[in-house]
């Protein structure tokens, strides 16, 4: 693991700035800044309804900030399509699994490649040539990621019949085929036994250390987000309410209050 | 026992994504090719006429719209009034341009429907389901009555129908279209259209095309998030999607009926025959297409001269009433039970024999 000092030298690869969001009437996001360095593991946290998933929502695209801003790879992105994210890098996972269920795990972690597939419809007709040979070349990448999250056997099968956990794994391993260089991570041990857990922590990991994935992740068990990250951000009714290592944070008063619900 | 992978290991990605990787299956395909060319020489004239011409026509528009609604996600009413598009479209070029072979202005007819597909295509980015299917009937009344308003479309015939004219295979005093064109070559140019575009349609659906469309379908926040753009996508899955139907289109007309007034015979009725056809047969499989196509066309003539023949007495419109409910009722229980239709007994099929003879 890198160590704090090491990360506060690197490069932001994405910063947020004074955003603020809002459904209707619902404040979802209010005056949140904060940034992500490359390479770090990045937690946001922060109770039910703290504007977490609206947050990546924001960062890939989904929802268009009503003020602030998005600078990624030192470039402003106002008003970012989802396409747009992910040709410049970003990839994510889903809180609630949003795989393809009707295509096998191969072919989810396939489509994962679209992008770095451009072979015309010509080509792809007669499934020759040029389409073959990108056909071959990618299904060699979806193998190693397979191979990575050790998901071989279940390689054919419909996504829709796996059970939770292997669904999410699978999901990572679709947004990994991205190769993207920051991976949102929304809540990837939600609903998990330990030991699926416990997998899951170690891919991460795993991810960080062979592809220097930079990842922003949001996780409920804060056992597991003091292992993993580097740095941590809190979220609480759409504003921030604390930011900086795993230890300090912890041992953040507002912090505590929120996690214990206190009145405030 | 005698159909399994067992035995068959893929050493390479290539094999193991070629279009058939079991030997049993290469096997299969190639007996039922040669049954299949071999078929008019053995069957009676009337089965031809009846059951295989059109079943064969109309395969090419059940995978076309199965792409779309099956592969895709997006339903669609309009596959008649596509249909049309391409038997019009080929009506009018080989009448232009009559030197040019008939054989590729069938083929070129499905650049005009994808045209008019891609079009009404167009609120498919923002509309979903049952407005889909409704903005897809819209698209349907206005070809029907385009096809009966403009006579321009049907040159001026004062039947205000198709004339299929005389045309030859290429290169030849063989003729395919017209009064004098026999069965057996009727079939077989139905019969290789049916193979070339089957084939590219497997192929198109099983690589990034095939996927995008079907992650569209599946869920189409997280295709975006793939960087598959969701006009793009479903354009082209009307695209090719209308580019079959108008191929169907044109060879139904040309080849099966021999001349048709399209604004009877591309109607709404035809339309939801085609849907019906894709859901009794498989969502998403070209297999069920096959089986759809097929389960249509033969059920009213099995009905209307099969019951008869074992001594059972019913009228022709008493049968054609029965035709509809069944369809009706399978389309149902199907939609409900089992969305793989037809397509997932064969797989059932296959897996018992795969065990066979043994239970497990
Ligand atoms: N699409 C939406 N429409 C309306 N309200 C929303 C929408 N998405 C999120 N919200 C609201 O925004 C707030 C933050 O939600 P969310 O980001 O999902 O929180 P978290 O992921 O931290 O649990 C909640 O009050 C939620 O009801
Ligand atoms: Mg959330």
């Amino acid at each position: 693991m890198q160590s704090y000092a090491d990360i506060a030298k690197g490069d932001v690869l994405l910063s947020v700035k004074d955003v603020s969001l809002s459904f209707g009437g619902v404040k979802a996001i209010q005056g949140v800044s904060f940034d992500i360095r490359k390479g770090e593991v990045r937690a946001i946290i922060g109770p039910n309804g703290a504007g977490k998933t609206s947050m990546l929502n924001v960062i890939n695209g989904f929802y268009h900030p009503q003020a602030g801003e998005i600078m990624f790879k030192g470039i402003r992105r106002p008003k970012m399509k989802p396409y747009e994210a992910a040709s410049g890098g970003i990839a994510r996972t889903f809180q609630n699994v949003a795989l393809f269920k009707g295509m096998t795990t191969l072919d989810n972690i396939m489509a994962g490649r679209s992008l770095k597939m451009n072979v015309g419809l010509f080509w792809q007709m007669l499934r020759f040539g040029p389409a073959e040979r990108e056909e071959v070349i990618h299904r060699r990448r979806v193998e190693e990621i397979i191979d990575f999250l050790e998901i071989q056997a279940i390689r054919k099968t419909p996504v829709g019949k796996l059970p939770y956990g292997l669904q999410k794994r699978v999901e990572l391993g679709r947004a990994l085929a991205m190769e993207p260089e920051l991976l949102l991570l929304d809540e990837p041990m939600a609903g998990m036994n330990l030991e699926e857990k416990e997998d899951m922590c170690r891919f991460i990991l795993d991810v960080r250390e062979q592809f220097g994935t930079t990842i922003a992740l949001i996780e409920h068990d804060m056992g597991v987000v003091m292992d993993l990250s580097d740095r941590v951000v809190v979220l609480d009714y759409g504003r921030k309410i604390a930011d900086g290592v795993p230890d300090v944070v912890k041992a953040d008063k507002t912090v505590i209050d929120a996690y214990l619900g206190v009145a405030h | 026992m005698f159909y399994r992978e067992a035995g068959q290991f893929k050493t390479s990605y290539e094999t193991d994504h070629a279009t058939f990787p079991i030997r049993q299956d290469q096997i299969g395909i190639a007996l039922i090719l040669i049954a299949a060319v071999a078929l008019p020489f053995v069957s009676s004239s009337f089965a031809m006429q009846t059951v295989m011409l059109p079943s064969l026509a109309l395969v090419v528009a059940v995978i076309g719209l199965n792409i779309l609604t099956g592969y895709t996600g997006l339903i669609s009413l309009g596959s008649a009034g596509f249909m049309g598009v391409g038997a019009y479209a080929c009506y009018k070029l080989t009448t232009l341009f009559p030197e040019v072979n008939i054989l590729v202005w069938i083929l070129c007819s499905g650049f005009f429907s994808a045209a008019i597909g891609v079009f009404f295509g167009l609120p498919s980015l923002r509309i979903k389901g049952l407005y889909l299917a409704v903005a897809t009937l819209a698209a349907q009344f206005f070809l029907q009555w385009a096809f009966v308003r403009i006579p321009w479309l049907y040159n001026y015939n004062p039947s205000g129908a198709i004339e299929v004219p005389l045309r030859y295979l290429p290169f030849t005093e063989i003729a395919i279209t017209g009064p004098t064109a026999s069965l057996e070559v009727k079939y077989l140019v139905l019969l290789a259209f049916v193979v070339v575009l089957t084939w590219v349609g497997s192929n198109l659906m099983r690589g990034r095309i095939g996927r995008s469309f079907m992650a569209v379908r599946d869920m189409d926040i997280a295709a975006q998030l793939m960087g598959i753009r969701l006009l793009d996508a479903k354009l082209m899955a009307f695209a090719i999607s209308s580019f079959y139907c108008g191929v169907s289109g044109a060879l139904f007309v040309f080849i099966y009926l021999g001349g048709a007034e399209a604004g009877t015979e591309f109607s709404i009725r035809l339309s939801f025959l085609m849907l019906f056809a894709v859901i009794i047969g498989g969502l998403g499989s070209m297999i069920g297409s096959f089986l759809g196509a097929f389960f249509i066309v033969a059920l009213p003539t099995i009905l209307k001269f099969g019951a008869p023949a074992i001594g059972i007495a019913i009228t022709g419109a008493t049968a054609e009433k029965i035709v509809f409910m069944t369809i009706g009722a399978l389309t149902i229980y199907l939609l409900i039970v089992e969305p793989h239709g037809l397509a997932r007994l064969w797989q059932i099929a296959k897996q018992k024999l795969r065990a066979w003879p043994f239970p497990y």
